[in-house]
């Protein structure tokens, strides 16, 4: 006791030097917890040399000792290795309580049909939660985030209109095998004359106002083989899905900007530029960069964007 | 004080030890019955088994992942945890309530501080002898014996310490198979990392740094004089019965008698100090109020058996009042308290609402947004939204879903129209919506969405507000 109080009272040691005459440094001692506390760490570091890597060694490190990693790489291998953080990562996202859940599920989900799934109410929040991953990481690229697509090159998946079928089954046909989408130009094969009135004819169809002379015209061009529309489009202009055209009935418009355009005049030539120009479009076939568990997902998940058929 | 005496500045003052000796009283006793119910609820409530229809059989179990507290019959789902602010919002109104009326009760009864300090220093006194014999084995040279008594101090320290951090580990999973896992090296690491954090705050809390975590550390400690006035009930040294006009006195032959004392001005204090040496902060209860009081009363206690052995009444230090030592009277319910009071009574009436009226069905809207809307086939506009469902029974429930309030509106859920909810569980079930555009009506516009139980129609329909974003017709 009486020693500490030496040391805090007054008798405080100097370091010994005296600048300019006078002007000295007190060499205090460190507070004993600080000081405890500072051994601890060495102590610790010195622990942790010996059970994990720390030191680098030529090209290498040290790896430390009883702290082997066991886990199943993505080629299903077994691997042991020493303990780092990537392979506690791969394990638990193999063995955690999360990874042992979501296999449950994808078990369910692979065991179960398209019909089955989409009537069942859980499986269907397990998809949108799983798949909503998925389809961020390689369909909204093009697609967008919410599967609104971009009007003129990536079709909406969140509308009800479906130019390669809206079933389950057509869905995971296309996403398996990607889809080449392809309209001839008629910009040599017909007059401008001619385009116009099918312009005009096509608008007709969704019910635009538009010089009734001209879309007659437009229509004998359409369904006879001046133009031949109607191989793809079909007569009634409903398209078929099987060429993946487009239905001209409805609402809808995938390549021109229709309800973009403000003016009549706009709209037309919206119109006009699709027949002139033509379209050549393809999405990629993902059976090779996708497993069948998460195509199958992607399909109910696609299916459930817009409400599907 | 101590620093300020010595003339010299003191940055640093290392702690004087205090060796507290046991007493005998009224309070003691109390104090006893406190910490054996305290710990009694604390150390076996883990092990207390509940028959519940779904879910584990643990009285007493916060489930972290599975995002449920159960608590005897009641289940706490997260979007209950309110109920946490509501229940600390009731305890520091509490606090604050007994403080005005009672001082510091908290401090001298019930804080886990006091409660492990006490135990702490019986297993000391059981070891290593009262007082006086802990102060002579810390004077006296490092012998085997020394090193015996002090090891099997800190062991048991260290023990008490454990079995603390591994009973509140138990609070957080299933306590018999955590105990096996732990045991074996199979529990989850949080759950060594925690007992062994809180063994050795306990031990260090506890057993090292005792009086000085309420002195120096402790907040509430500090803003309970706010709350302070000369009404409030502290522990206190009756100075004009005890000095006299001459101060106190020890017991001599001629100041033996209460008249020879009064005869010769001297006080009922005998000044034997045991006050001071009972006191587990050190302090002399007889300078005044003093900020390190905890208010534990077990001077009262010490005092009380001087005066019993004197044939002197008792309450030469007692619970009184700044006011009543001054011979004024003393209130105990002033505006502040029954402030406080009216305000503690409604928090715990909202609270007791609000867990007394959990909706047994939960029905939330969250309207998806990317995209705010799309333009179906046939012009109508169609929104989509997530309806977040839960069932808070314990038996499963069949919930129709359906909307009313948007003319003209359909509402398409996929391939079902009801869902099965387990007992205790909920479900995410995307909605579509889809309204004809009308030049009109462009905007938002409110609805609701109704969950209908289809078994139990005592549950009711539950509706949650929802908007629907129509852009207006196309141009």
């Amino acid at each position: 006791m009486s020693e500490e109080k030496a040391k805090t009272q007054g008798a405080v040691q100097t370091t010994g030097h005296a600048w300019d005459g006078d002007l000295q440094e007190f060499n205090n001692p460190l507070p004993a917890w600080w000081l405890w506390a500072f051994y601890g760490t060495v102590l610790f570091a010195v622990v942790y040399w010996i059970f994990y890597p720390a030191w680098p060694v030529g090209t290498g490190y040290t790896t430390g000792v009883m702290n082997d990693v066991t886990f199943v790489d993505s080629d299903g291998k077994k691997m042991t290795t020493h303990w780092n953080t990537r392979a506690l990562l791969l394990k638990e996202m193999q063995e955690g309580e999360e990874a042992q859940l979501t296999r449950k599920y994808l078990d369910r989900i692979d065991k179960a049909g398209f019909a089955e799934i989409l009537g069942d109410a859980e499986l269907m929040a397990f998809t949108r939660s799983y798949a909503k991953g998925v389809f961020g990481d390689n369909c909204a690229p093009c697609h967008g985030a919410g599967g609104t697509g971009v009007i003129g090159l990536f079709p909406n998946l969140a509308d009800d209109d479906w130019l390669w079928g809206g079933t389950p089954q057509d869905i995971h046909q296309t996403i398996t095998h990607g889809r080449y989408g392809f309209m001839p130009a008629f910009g040599e094969a017909l007059s401008d004359q001619q385009i116009d009135d099918v312009a005009d004819y096509v608008l007709s169809l969704s019910g635009h106002d538009v010089d009734g002379a001209a879309a007659a015209r437009g229509q004998q061009v359409f369904q006879t083989e001046v133009g031949g529309c109607y191989y793809c489009h079909t007569h009634a202009a409903t398209g078929l899905k099987s060429q993946g055209s487009a239905n001209l009935t409805d609402r809808i418009w995938t390549i021109a900007d229709v309800p973009g355009a403000r003016t009549a005049e706009a709209r037309h030539a919206a119109v006009r530029r699709v027949i002139e120009k033509g379209v050549q479009r393809r999405m990629p076939a993902w059976s090779d960069r996708l497993d069948p568990a998460q195509i199958k997902l992607l399909t109910v998940y696609v299916h459930e964007l817009g409400g599907g058929q | 004080m101590n620093a300020s005496d010595s003339g010299a500045e003191v940055l640093y003052q290392a702690r004087i030890p205090i060796y507290p000796r046991s007493v005998k009283g009224r309070f003691r006793a109390l104090k006893w019955g406190i910490l054996t119910l305290a710990y009694g609820v604390y150390f076996l409530l883990p092990w207390l088994r509940w028959e519940r229809g779904v879910g584990p059989d643990q009285a007493i179990l916060f489930d972290l992942p599975g995002r449920r507290f159960y608590l005897f019959d009641l289940v706490v789902h997260a979007q209950d945890l309110f109920w946490l602010a509501g229940l600390l919002m009731v305890g520091a109104l509490l606090l604050f309530f007994v403080t005005t009326i009672a001082g510091r009760v908290f401090c001298g009864y019930f804080c886990f501080q006091t409660l492990w300090t006490d135990v702490y220093l019986l297993i000391e006194r059981l070891v290593q002898g009262d007082r006086v014999a802990r102060m002579r084995l810390d004077r006296a040279p490092w012998s085997a014996g020394k090193i015996l008594r002090k090891t099997a101090t800190h062991l048991l320290w260290l023990l008490v310490a454990f079995w603390t951090g591994l009973t509140f580990v138990l609070y957080w999973g299933n306590a018999p198979d955590l105990v096996a896992a732990f045991f074996t090296g199979k529990a989850p690491f949080p759950a060594y990392a925690t007992a062994l954090f809180l063994t050795a705050t306990t031990y260090v809390m506890a057993g090292l740094a005792r009086e000085q975590v309420c002195t120096y550390m402790c907040p509430y400690a500090r803003f309970q004089s706010v709350m302070f006035d000369a009404d409030t009930r502290i522990v206190a040294y009756d100075e004009k019965r005890g000095e006299g006009g001459r101060g106190r006195h020890k017991i001599t032959r001629e100041l033996k008698t209460r008249e020879q004392r009064r005869a010769a001005g001297v006080g009922d204090c005998i000044d034997c100090g045991y006050c001071v040496q009972v006191c587990p902060t050190g302090i002399d209860i007889r300078n005044g109020l003093q900020v390190q009081c905890i208010t534990c009363a077990l001077c009262i206690d010490a005092c009380d058996t001087i005066m019993d052995s004197l044939g002197w009444e008792r309450g030469l230090i007692r619970y009184t009042s700044q006011n009543e030592l001054a011979g004024k009277k003393s209130r105990v319910f002033k505006p502040r308290t029954l402030g406080y009071g009216l305000v503690l009574l409604a928090a715990i009436a909202a609270l007791a609402w609000s867990v007394g009226h959990q909706a047994p069905l939960e029905l939330a809207v969250i309207q998806v947004r990317q995209p705010l809307f799309v333009r179906l086939s046939d012009g109508r506009i169609q929104n989509s939204y997530e309806l977040h469902l839960a069932n808070k029974t314990n038996e499963p429930l069949q919930v129709a879903i359906m909307m009313h309030g948007l003319a003209g509106g359909e509402l398409d859920l996929g391939k079902f129209d009801s869902v099965r909810l387990p007992p205790q569980r909920s479900l995410k079930v995307l909605a579509r919506v889809r309204v004809k555009p009308h030049h009109r009506h462009k905007g938002s516009r409110a609805f609701l969405f109704d969950a209908i139980p289809q078994e139990k129609p005592e549950i009711g329909m539950v509706s949650a507000p929802a908007t629907f974003y129509l852009p207006g017709a196309e141009h």
